[in-house]
Order: structure tokens, then sequence, then C-alpha cells
């Protein structure tokens, strides 16, 4: 049974947010769209965590593939969706849910192709050369986006708007279960030690016979499609994208939630990207003074817990004892 | 028997961390509270960007809309009841928007909602109150797209056509046929705005002498302004905010260009004057209001404003103080803060006398009234002429 522990996890998961999402019309539409946040933040935080936290290379273009995921997506359900879900046999839950699950995956691959194009040349370089290169590719995104044309199929500045809301409870946590249990089972495998050996010495890695530059691009790619996924899920929550929204500062975001979690620990990760997100709303009281109440939080919380909320090394000195 | 160890083993720990999570979350989430409103009180919402970069239209839109509110209030209310303004700050951050409106619309129970400025973000707001069936009535969101979402949703400011189109009549009144235009390609309202003042312009004999684009956030044109300087326009037609304009117009100096900008309303704001000084003087730009209008009504609000803030009330005010106006008067007619109702009383406003002209609501609720244009003279915006639609 023990060693099914996890699989039985990911299946309860799934099961759980199925529940909540059948009965989420009784949830407030605030509090729901709170959570539908923090989903898609521990989503994102998550993904970019294999790259940043267990690989230990500096990504600092996250929200790139995010935007890449939410077009894609988006660009799907607008302009095939009506089609799609007439072949699958009218509007009801299988074929909104089919379009939708078919749109994300688009979405979610057109984002690890992305990762992959940008991973192969740029992840030969090592720490703030890789920074500069993936900051770049969030920019050249964004401003791509931002200079099509106002009436063709990306929108221009305004971006796309009138996206059908298909994202429920139930999406999103469950693709951020598949994620947290996917990237988890790939670090802590036997060949997922790859990974933590590029992380903590490249050079003795690589002499012990770690293909080093394969497992960096197997993390992009990994870590962006998920992104991908998450762009797909906040298209179709907002219904509405515009390349603004996919700038450095969410990707910056990102960063600011794997750090604070603890490089490399999944649940302190996950744990940061909820605590943000919720905290971002109770700070709302605080009016102008937010921005500043949140910096000071973070500037108290490198000087207190450098190492982040829950260090990754907790649980491995438990697992020794 | 599993040991602890055996429990902590990271990757079940992570999902029973997330799914424990999800739980807590959604038990708290699930309890429907009622809502706080007071009985003898009119809660209407408002969404703005008090932070971040477009703070000042927010600031400025919000001190219109809470003088509304207080005007009202002292004047004994609406329908037996006060009205309370709940404020809620976007960040000027896209996504924001969307989860503000849902927590006034669904914890505040607000009757009716009030902004944004910026058309993206009032975009994201439109498809919630339409659904929830909560009126709309954006400021001074321009584009066109805004009020298409649905009927719910309102604005008292005039559209990107209108502005593009009326700077290009400006343009022709004054026998530029040469004109050059600059966009910032990052600002949908930008790309408007030029997109109809071309369609106006060439149509009507003028000339295009050149297109350049930059993106928000720019310090350097120079580039830009060379090549628009090669074709040797009358005017340039500069459609961005005001934080670029005058850095655009310092540049533009330096280089040469002694052809005046053109503009829209995304230039009024006192920042422009202050970065570009000396060489913004004798540009022109297209604006809802100007305080320099010396009707008795226009006068007594900017009385009353500097009163208050201690500053001259800039268009957002003014539009600000517009939208709560011609929702309070939609109130007093409908005679009842139920959505439907409100939002027929609204449709009908006719010939409204407000602050920024005659506002009538047309069949696609976009307010149908006139533009004033205004020239930098002396660091200061003087009133030029008005043009009707």
């Amino acid at each position: 049974m023990k060693q099914y522990q996890s699989q039985l996890a990911l299946i309860i998961a799934l099961a759980v947010s199925l529940g909540v999402s059948l009965c989420s019309s009784s949830i407030d539409d605030y509090y729901l769209d709170i959570m539908l946040n923090v989903g898609i933040n521990v989503l994102l935080a998550v993904s970019l965590n294999l790259v940043n936290g267990h690989t230990g290379q500096f990504s600092l273009g996250h929200a790139a593939f995010m935007a890449v995921g939410a077009y894609g997506s988006s660009i799907v359900t607008l302009e095939m969706g009506a089609a799609m879900i007439h072949v699958f046999g009218g509007h009801g839950w299988f074929a909104e849910g089919l379009t939708f699950l078919i749109a994300l995956s688009i979405g979610g691959l057109c984002a690890a192709i992305c990762g992959w194009m940008v991973g192969v040349p740029s992840l030969r370089l090592r720490g703030d050369y890789l920074a500069i290169v993936t900051l770049g590719f969030n920019e050249i995104i964004r401003v791509v986006l931002q200079n099509t044309s106002g009436d063709g199929p990306f929108g221009g500045a305004l971006g796309l708007k009138g996206i059908e809301p298909y994202t429920n409870f139930f999406w999103v946590f469950a693709t951020a279960a598949i994620a947290i249990y996917t990237i988890s089972a790939l670090v802590n495998s036997t060949y997922g030690r790859g990974f933590l050996a590029v992380r903590d010495d490249e050079i003795a890695g690589e002499s012990m016979g770690v293909n080093t530059v394969r497992y960096k691009v197997i993390a992009f790619v990994t870590g962006s499609f998920f992104a991908g996924l998450a762009g797909g899920l906040y298209a179709h929550l907002r219904t509405t994208i515009s390349p603004e929204g996919f700038n450095f500062l969410k990707s910056v975001d990102v960063v600011v939630m794997v750090i604070l979690g603890g490089m490399g620990s999944t649940v302190g990760v996950i744990l940061a990207a909820v605590v943000l997100t919720v905290l971002n709303e109770f700070l709302r009281d605080f009016e102008q003074y937010r921005m500043i109440v949140f910096s000071l939080l973070l500037i108290v919380m490198m000087i207190v817990r450098p190492q982040g909320l829950l260090p990754a090394t907790v649980f491995q000195r438990r697992k020794q004892a | 028997m599993p040991t602890l160890a055996a429990m902590f083993s990271p990757r079940s720990f992570a999902s029973l961390t997330a799914l424990a999570g999800a739980l807590v979350i959604s038990f708290t989430g699930c309890k429907k509270e009622g809502s706080n409103a007071n009985a003898d009180e009119i809660v209407i919402g408002e969404v703005a960007a008090m932070t971040g970069g477009t703070a000042t239209f927010g600031t400025s839109s919000h001190a219109g809309t809470q003088m509304a509110i207080d005007e009202i209030n002292a004047a004994g209310g609406l329908l037996g009841k006060k009205l309370k303004l709940i404020t809620e700050d976007d960040q000027s951050k896209q996504g924001e928007a969307g989860t503000v409106a849902k927590k006034l619309i669904s914890r505040e129970k607000i009757v009716a909602l009030l902004g944004e400025v910026a058309s993206g973000r009032s975009l994201e707001m439109a498809p919630i109150c339409q659904k929830a069936g909560i009126p709309m009535i954006s400021p001074a969101s321009t584009n066109p797209k805004v009020t298409e979402t649905g009927d719910f949703i309102f604005r008292v400011c005039f559209i990107d056509p209108f502005q593009g189109t009326v700077m290009a009549k400006f343009a022709m009144s004054r026998g530029w046929k040469k004109v050059a235009i600059l966009t910032d390609t990052k600002q949908d309202y930008s790309v408007g705005l030029a997109q109809f003042f071309k369609e106006y312009f060439a149509k009507n004999g003028g000339t295009i002498t050149g297109e350049q684009s930059y993106g928000s956030g720019d310090k350097d044109f120079k580039a830009q302004l060379t090549a628009i300087k090669a074709g040797a326009p009358d005017a340039i037609f500069a459609s961005g905010y005001y934080n670029e304009t005058g850095l655009i117009a310092a540049q533009a100096r330096e280089l040469g260009i002694t052809a005046p900008l053109l503009g829209g309303d995304g230039w009024d704001s006192p920042s422009l004057v202050e970065v570009a000084g000396k060489a913004i003087e004798g540009s022109f730009f297209s604006n809802h209001f100007s305080n320099e209008d010396q009707s008795p009504k226009i006068q007594e609000f900017v009385k009353k404003f500097q009163a208050k803030h201690g500053k001259t009330p800039d268009a957002m005010a003014a539009l600000g103080y517009d939208s709560a106006m011609i929702l309070a008067d939609a109130m007093k007619r409908a005679g009842t803060t139920e959505g439907k109702a409100l939002r027929d009383a609204i449709a009908a406003t006719k010939d409204f006398d407000g602050i920024t002209g005659k506002i009538t609501l047309d069949e696609k609720r976009n307010a149908n009234k006139s533009a004033v244009v205004l020239t930098i003279k002396d660091g200061k915006f003087s009133f030029v002429e008005s043009l009707a639609p």
C-alpha cells in the first residue's frame, strides 16, 4: 500500500476537486475567485520550482510561457471552439470539457515547444546569462503580441476578449495536483537525481556521466508545459487577456513565490503561493500602503528565514532520522 | 507501522498538503455570509487604479466620484437613503480588476459599479457585471469594445473613433495637410486613436508622411523622431499617454522639429508640462472638459473641487463626477436600485447636464457629447474650441 501512497493521494485530490467543483455554485464568487487564483499560482510556482529550485537554473521568463499557453488555448476556443463543441455532440459538460481539455493541451504544448526552442540554445549558458536570456524571451513574446494587428487572431495591445469562462475549481486543482504529482515523481525518481546533480555541482555531475544539458532541457520543457496550462486556465478564468498581463513583473511574482517557499521544496513553494495570493487580498484594507506592507513582509522574511518558509532540507533530515 | 519519516516522504506529503490546503480553503469559502450593508444605505462600488502606472487617472476620477457622492448625501441622499461608496484599488494591474469587481459584487452587495479608467481593465470587469446584472458605468474607458460586452455596461466619455476624428478635423481646419503619426503600440487606446485619425485625415485629402511606433516605458524616441523629421510634417499626431509624450516633445525640439504635436485625452496630466517644459508649448490635444470653460456650472465645480482638494480638477475628476451623478439621476428616475430597472433608467439618460457637457446615452450605451480642444500655453492647458460630433 505504501508504495502507492502518492498515486492514491493524487486520485483523492482529483476526486475532491471534482466534488468541490460540483458544489461551487454555492461558494461565494469572490472566495471562489481567490481559490482559483491560488490554484493557478500554485501551478506556476511548482512548475518554476522544477527549473529554479530542483535544477538550479535561474529562469526569469515564466510569464512568457504562461502567455504562450494563454494565447494558444484561447485562440483554439475562440476560433474553433464552436465547431469542436458541435462535433462532440452539442453543448453540455462533456463537449465543453473535451474542447477545453484539447485547448489547454494545445496551449501547454505550444508553451513546451517554446520552452524547448529557448532551452536548447540557452541552457548551455549558466547562472546570470540564462536569467538574461529568459528575461529577453519574456519581453520578446510580450512585444511581439503587442505589435500584432488588432483585428488578427492575437488582438494586438488590447489582447483577446470574450473567451469562454470554462475554468472552474476542478480544472484548476486537478491540473495543479497532476503538476505536483508529476514533478515530485520526476524529481524523486532515480532518473530525477540528475536534476539535483545539475543543481548541486554541475561539473561533478558531468564527470560522473550525467548529461547536464539534457536534464536542463527536460526541466525547462516540463516547467514550460505546466506554465502554459496555467496560462490557459488564467485566460479562461478572466475571459480577457492582454500582453501587458504577462510582463516581467508577473515572472518576478512567481520567482518570489519560489524563493519565499524555499528553492527546491515543493511543499514550501505551494505554501508560499497560497500565502502570497491570500495575503494580497487581506492587505486590501491597507489601500495605498499595501505594496509597502507587502515589500516589508518580504524583506523581513529574507532576514528571518533566508532559506525560505519550508526549505527542502527539513524533509531530507527527517528522512534520515 | 509506518514511521514518521515515511509519512513525511516529500512526494506524499506534497500531494496531501495540496489536498488539505484545497479543503481548508474551500470550507472557509463555502459559508455564504450575509451582506454587511446597512438597510438605510445604498452601496455603490468603485474600482480605480489608486496605485501603479496609471495612478494619477485613478486618484483623480476617485476624487470626482467621491465628491459627487458627498454632495448627494449632503443634499439628503437618494430614495430616503444615504449613498456609500466603496473604492477598491486594482494597482493598475491586469487580473486584479476582475477579482475586485467580484469582491464588490459578492461581498459588498453593490447595486452599481463605477470604473475603470483604462479600457483593458474595464473589459475585465464588464463580463462580470453583465453576468451579475449589476449596471457598470465607466468614467473614461474610450475603447469601443468596452460597452459592446453587454447591455449593462455604459460610459460617460466619448469613444476613440470620435477623438481621433476630432483631432483630424482640427488639423484640417488649421490647414495642416501633412501629418506624421507616432503611436504607442503597447496601448490599444493610442492605436485606436491613430487608426481613426488616419482614416478621417486620409479620406479628406490629408497626407500621412510617416508612421512610427514605440512602447510605453520607452525613454528614447530619437530614432522615430529622426524618421518623422525626414517627412517634414506640419504636425505630429502623438496619441500616447502623458509620460512618453512629455519626453517625445522634449526630444523632438532637441532634434529641431518645430511642428506642433497633437494628441488625445491621455495627455491630460500636470506631469506632461513638468516633463516637457517649454517643448510642449503650442501643441494641441482633445479632451472631455476644460476647467477654463467659463460656463457657471463648470466654474462652480472647479471652485468646489479646489476648496476640497487644493488643486484644479482635471478631466478624469470631471468624468468621475459625471459618472456618479448620472447613476444618481437614474436611481432617482427608476425609484429603485434593482439592477434591471436601474439599467433601463441609465439607458434612458437624455440631455443630462453634466460637467463634461450635455450627455445623451445612445443605443450602444456610449455618451454622445462634444469634445474640447486644448493647447498648452505658459505651462497651462488653455481652452481653444469646442467641437461637436
